[in-house]
């Protein structure tokens, strides 16, 4: 493949250079390991060395310490930056993976959570010892509830499925508290896996309703479900097809009739910042992800933080203990800050104060955007998704031809009736365009979806980038050997398609368990 | 206005102009007008970042951290542990920390390699076949492993030793509200469970106790053992994973399912989080295991790969029927943790297991021979230990952080019959001798 001459120049989101030394695998940690070999150095204590025999009884200790691996410091930096180079990230290339908001994080937050008076607090030292922290948290609560229109939040759940099950143990406090817990839970069937497995959890049953031709809630088959015994729904606004659900207030009108509460999933709050808030369209509970809207690092994975944020009449309902402003002390020098619990708290989700660190970070994002910031954030993230719809609408099929809020959904179903390459090889082929690939095959209701959300942190240029490679990918799939081609893609990167089949069904979960 | 988004002015007009649109504004027409915020959030314009560093420092620099201000004698679940300048290094690199879940394995063999590698050093410290990806904290693990156990038994009574951290117990119990499970606490008496004789009570899904436990003490797993096998209920032991370099594994004592706060394993004490929970089990119940899986495979050369399997169990495809809803985990704490562990070696993890427990023994002698204070239980102890104080505990950590020790932490009363007095003490192996003579010496005096 000549490609210096495809791309356009500047696209700074696009990731040009794939694995820095070739594509041969790198060894584990338990292969580099030498008998003897180590690492470790620990401070001198002068502590009496009093020998283990006479600090541990015998039948609690073990015979021979566990076998972890032995390798140098330099044997361990030279293993994990090989790693790292077999790993694409966001500050490498634009990831415009629908439904996960991966935008760029700003390098200020990661300084801020190193600060050691952040970084070395211990979560039960006394209050008197974390006002600094305490007022960090209350302050970015309210932050939060100014920006979801809400009254009180929690900032316990590490992510977002921890806030879901938390906002639906809140639910059904305030339900229980009004006579009975109620059965149902309502869910959209355009929605995430979380929101039914976090309703069985909370010990609901799933009643799913369907989406109209426009790709909304469908009103009619939504009021067709309602009754007493729905303690709520869940709803993400706009949904996971990027579109604004335009009947909100409707929808919010006819389930507060029955007594049901309605609960927000924000995971798709990126596009409504300083725009609409949920609170204002009726939500009683709503939940953020701190790592997909307020920008805090994904880490591979999480950490995640997922706060819930509630309307007056379920504060009294929320986890604790929560840092609360008391007014200023007896010195008067500033406000003071004590732990309180909620008379009718539903109690912990967790084992101290939330994921702090991802708190901080959050904060941050917060201070430096302002009111002004993160409503350009939510416009810019809707027009780069729009751009893109529009510019891709003629090369994959549009299915909910209409503007788009922060991700737009498109088909390649008729690419694969065409030429026989699916969603998943077009995602393959972007990865060696240097792109990481959009969502593929959700939501479930689209046939062979591409679910793109390019946030707003990408330029114009890389957006031009991408849908350029999108168009070539498509024109090659006309030849049969270019249809191949993407069929067996991607070629370029660390590793080849990988066999899952294989993994499941010769499970390999350890260095252990190799044959 | 922040400095994060690349649009011109001109492109901005490009783009509108591109979609036929006017203004911006016309993007948002979805929404109806009634809705929309006319006067703003609320919050103060953006501010550029160094003022908001500023800010950050001095909101920082009102606490009290163990690094510069106190001297750590607090554990219960947050522990003052070595973290080597290379572990956060390898730890902070971007490819790591700004990544997305990798569910395009291609792009992503090395955070699923790392976490394989992160599995396979959770069994081998547990004494399991399988260890999962990670989990929120030790709090959800133990939520996960009750959930594991209730659904491969069929049962849901529960019963939990009053020696696992009491604010893991209070975390099982909110989520206990949604799924109906009845969680019964037995008591400790002098510092080891009281399980109860055999008696006509429903048999439980499992029987979870710590180890050591929340007071520091080694219990019997044996006995505990043995109530599993009378009964049919499942082993979860709750274990530290530095203690683990000196005591017997949870698998060497039969546990069914291992749970853990990785947090001694690199991470910062952060406030609180982000933490590591960690999860093993053997074989035998690993499709019901929560959460992510990396299982070693090959590529469509024959080469070695990595990929997350299993994943018909997992929400996204399961839905309703998935074993957990768990999606965004701890990844880069379980990639901290498989770093630090490679650090800390064979050797390195029995040595500060070994530091850890002379520490405390130096400690504790020292303490005991402070007028006034006294043992609050007598089982044997390792890395923690809890006092009964002739005062208020939480007054006597106030009065010590004036001298620049942050104690331990007050008991609840539910340790200490109701009084106020029982003191939980942990010492690391970054203690030194003068340092915990100096804090007796403090101790001594506030007594005094």
């Amino acid at each position: 493949m000549t490609k210096d001459a495809a791309h356009s120049p500047a696209a700074g989101g696009r990731a040009s250079s794939a694995p820095l030394m070739g594509r041969d695998a790198e060894p584990t940690l338990f292969e580099l390991s030498q008998p003897g070999r180590r690492a470790w150095q620990l401070r001198t204590t002068d502590v009496p060395e009093v020998p283990p025999e006479e600090l541990v009884p015998a039948a609690h200790r073990r015979e021979s310490p566990p076998r972890l691996a032995e390798v140098s410091e330099r044997d361990l930096v030279a293993h994990f930056t090989r790693l790292s180079h077999r790993q694409f990230s966001v500050d490498l290339g634009a990831y415009p993976l629908g439904s996960c908001t991966m935008k760029y994080n700003p390098k200020v937050c990661d300084a801020v959570a190193l600060l050691p008076g952040l970084a070395d607090a211990h979560p039960a030292a006394p209050a008197s010892c974390s006002q600094g922290w305490m007022a960090l948290l209350v302050e970015l609560e309210e932050a939060l509830c100014a920006v979801t229109g809400m009254a009180a939040a929690t900032l316990q759940p590490a992510a977002g499925a921890a806030g879901e099950l938390t906002g639906l143990l809140l639910m059904r406090a305030w339900h229980e508290a009004h006579g009975n817990p109620r059965r149902k839970v309502v869910i959209p069937d355009s929605a995430h896996g979380t929101n039914p497995a976090s309703v069985t959890l909370g010990g609901y049953e799933t009643v799913t309703v369907k989406s109209d031709a426009r790709g909304c809630v469908d009103l009619e088959a939504l009021r067709s479900v309602l009754d007493t015994d729905v303690a709520g729904i869940m709803l993400t606004n706009p949904n996971t097809l990027g579109l604004f659900e335009e009947d909100i207030v409707e929808t919010a009108a006819a389930v507060h009739e029955v007594g049901g509460l309605l609960y927000y999933d924000g995971a798709n709050l990126n596009a409504i910042l300083g725009v609409v808030r949920p609170g204002d369209m009726g939500f009683d509970v709503v939940h953020l992800n701190l790592h997909k809207t307020f920008a805090t690092p994904h880490g591979g994975g999480g950490p995640g933080a997922g706060p819930v944020a509630v309307s007056e009449r379920l504060a009294p309902f929320l986890p604790g203990p929560r840092p609360t402003r008391v007014g200023p002390g007896a010195d008067g020098a500033g406000d003071r800050y004590e732990w309180s619990t909620p008379p009718r708290s539903i109690g912990r989700v967790h084992s101290w104060h939330g994921n702090a660190l991802v708190l901080a970070r959050a904060l941050t994002y917060v201070l430096v955007h302002g009111d002004d910031g993160l409503r350009e954030v939510a416009q810019r993230a809707v027009l780069n998704a729009n751009w893109l719809r529009k510019r891709l609408s003629g090369t994959f099929d549009a299915p909910y031809d209409r503007p788009c809020m922060h991700e737009c959904v498109l088909s390649a179903s008729s690419l694969k009736k065409r030429t026989g390459v699916r969603a998943l090889d077009v995602a393959k082929r972007l990865l060696e365009e240097g792109f990481h690939s959009p969502t593929v095959y959700f939501p479930l209701i689209v046939e062979e979806a591409l679910m793109i959300e390019p946030t707003e942190t990408e330029s114009l240029q890389t957006l031009e980038a991408l849908a350029e490679a999108c168009e070539r990918i498509v024109a090659a799939a006309a030849s049969p050997d270019g249809a191949r081609e993407a069929i067996e893609a991607p070629h370029a990167t660390p590793v080849r398609r990988v066999d899952e089949a294989l993994a499941a069904r010769n499970l390999v979960p350890t260095f252990d368990a190799r044959r | 206005m922040s400095g994060y988004t690349p649009h011109t002015e001109a492109e901005i007009d490009s783009m509108l102009e591109f979609l036929g649109l006017e203004s911006i504004d016309e993007l948002f027409a979805a929404v109806p007008l009634a809705l929309r915020l006319a006067g703003g959030t609320g919050l103060a314009p953006g501010a550029p970042e160094p003022d908001v560093l500023v800010r950050m420092r001095r909101l920082a620099a009102a606490n009290r951290p163990i690094s510069e201000e106190l001297v750590c004698f607090a554990g219960g679940g947050a522990y003052d542990r070595e973290v080597p300048p290379v572990t956060r290094a390898l730890a902070s690199r971007s490819e790591f920390v700004t990544s997305y879940t990798p569910y395009q394995p291609e792009v992503a063999q090395g955070v699923l390699q790392a976490l394989f590698e992160f599995q396979t050093l959770v069994a081998r410290l547990t004494g399991m076949e399988v260890a999962n990806a990670s989990l929120y904290d030790g709090a959800a693990a133990l939520v996960e492993a009750v959930n594991l156990c209730v659904s491969a038994t069929g049962r849901e009574h529960v019963w939990v030793s009053q020696g696992v951290n009491p604010s893991w117990r209070q975390v099982l119990s909110t989520f206990a509200a949604g799924t109906g499970h009845a969680i019964e606490v037995l008591p400790l008496a002098d510092g080891s469970t009281a399980w109860p004789p055999d008696r006509d009570a429903e048999a439980p899904a499992a029987v979870v106790v710590s180890y050591p436990n929340y007071l520091g003490c080694l219990e019997d797993l044996s006995e505990a053992r043995a109530l599993c096998d009378r009964t049919g209920a499942m082993l979860v032991v709750a274990f530290d994973p530095i203690c683990a370099g000196l005591l017997r594994s949870p698998g060497d004592w039969r546990a069914d399912v291992v749970v853990g706060e990785g947090q001694p394993l690199g991470m910062p004490l952060g406030f609180g989080g982000p933490y590591l929970g960690l999860f093993a089990c053997n074989s035998a119940n690993v499709r019901r295991l929560p959460g992510r899986l990396v299982g070693e495979t090959v590529d469509a050369e024959g080469r070695r790969a990595y990929v997350t399997t299993l994943r018909a169990r997992e929400q996204d495809i399961r839905r309703e029927k998935a074993t957990s809803n768990v999606c965004t985990n701890q990844t880069l704490m379980a990639v901290t943790a498989a770093i630090q562990m490679g650090w800390l070696g064979t050797s390195g993890i029995a040595e500060v297991a070994l530091r850890s427990a002379r520490g405390a023994d130096y400690c504790r002698k020292a303490l005991l021979a402070v007028t006034g204070v006294e043992p609050l239980v007598s089982a044997p102890t390792m890395g923690e230990f809890a006092l009964r104080l002739p005062v208020d505990a939480s007054l006597l950590v106030e009065r010590l952080a004036d001298d620049g020790f942050l104690a331990g932490i007050a008991l609840d009363d539910e340790y200490t019959q109701g009084r106020r007095d029982g003191l939980l003490v942990a010492v690391t192996e970054r203690r030194t001798r003068s340092e915990i003579d100096s804090f007796a010496d403090s101790f001594a005096k506030a007594l005094r």
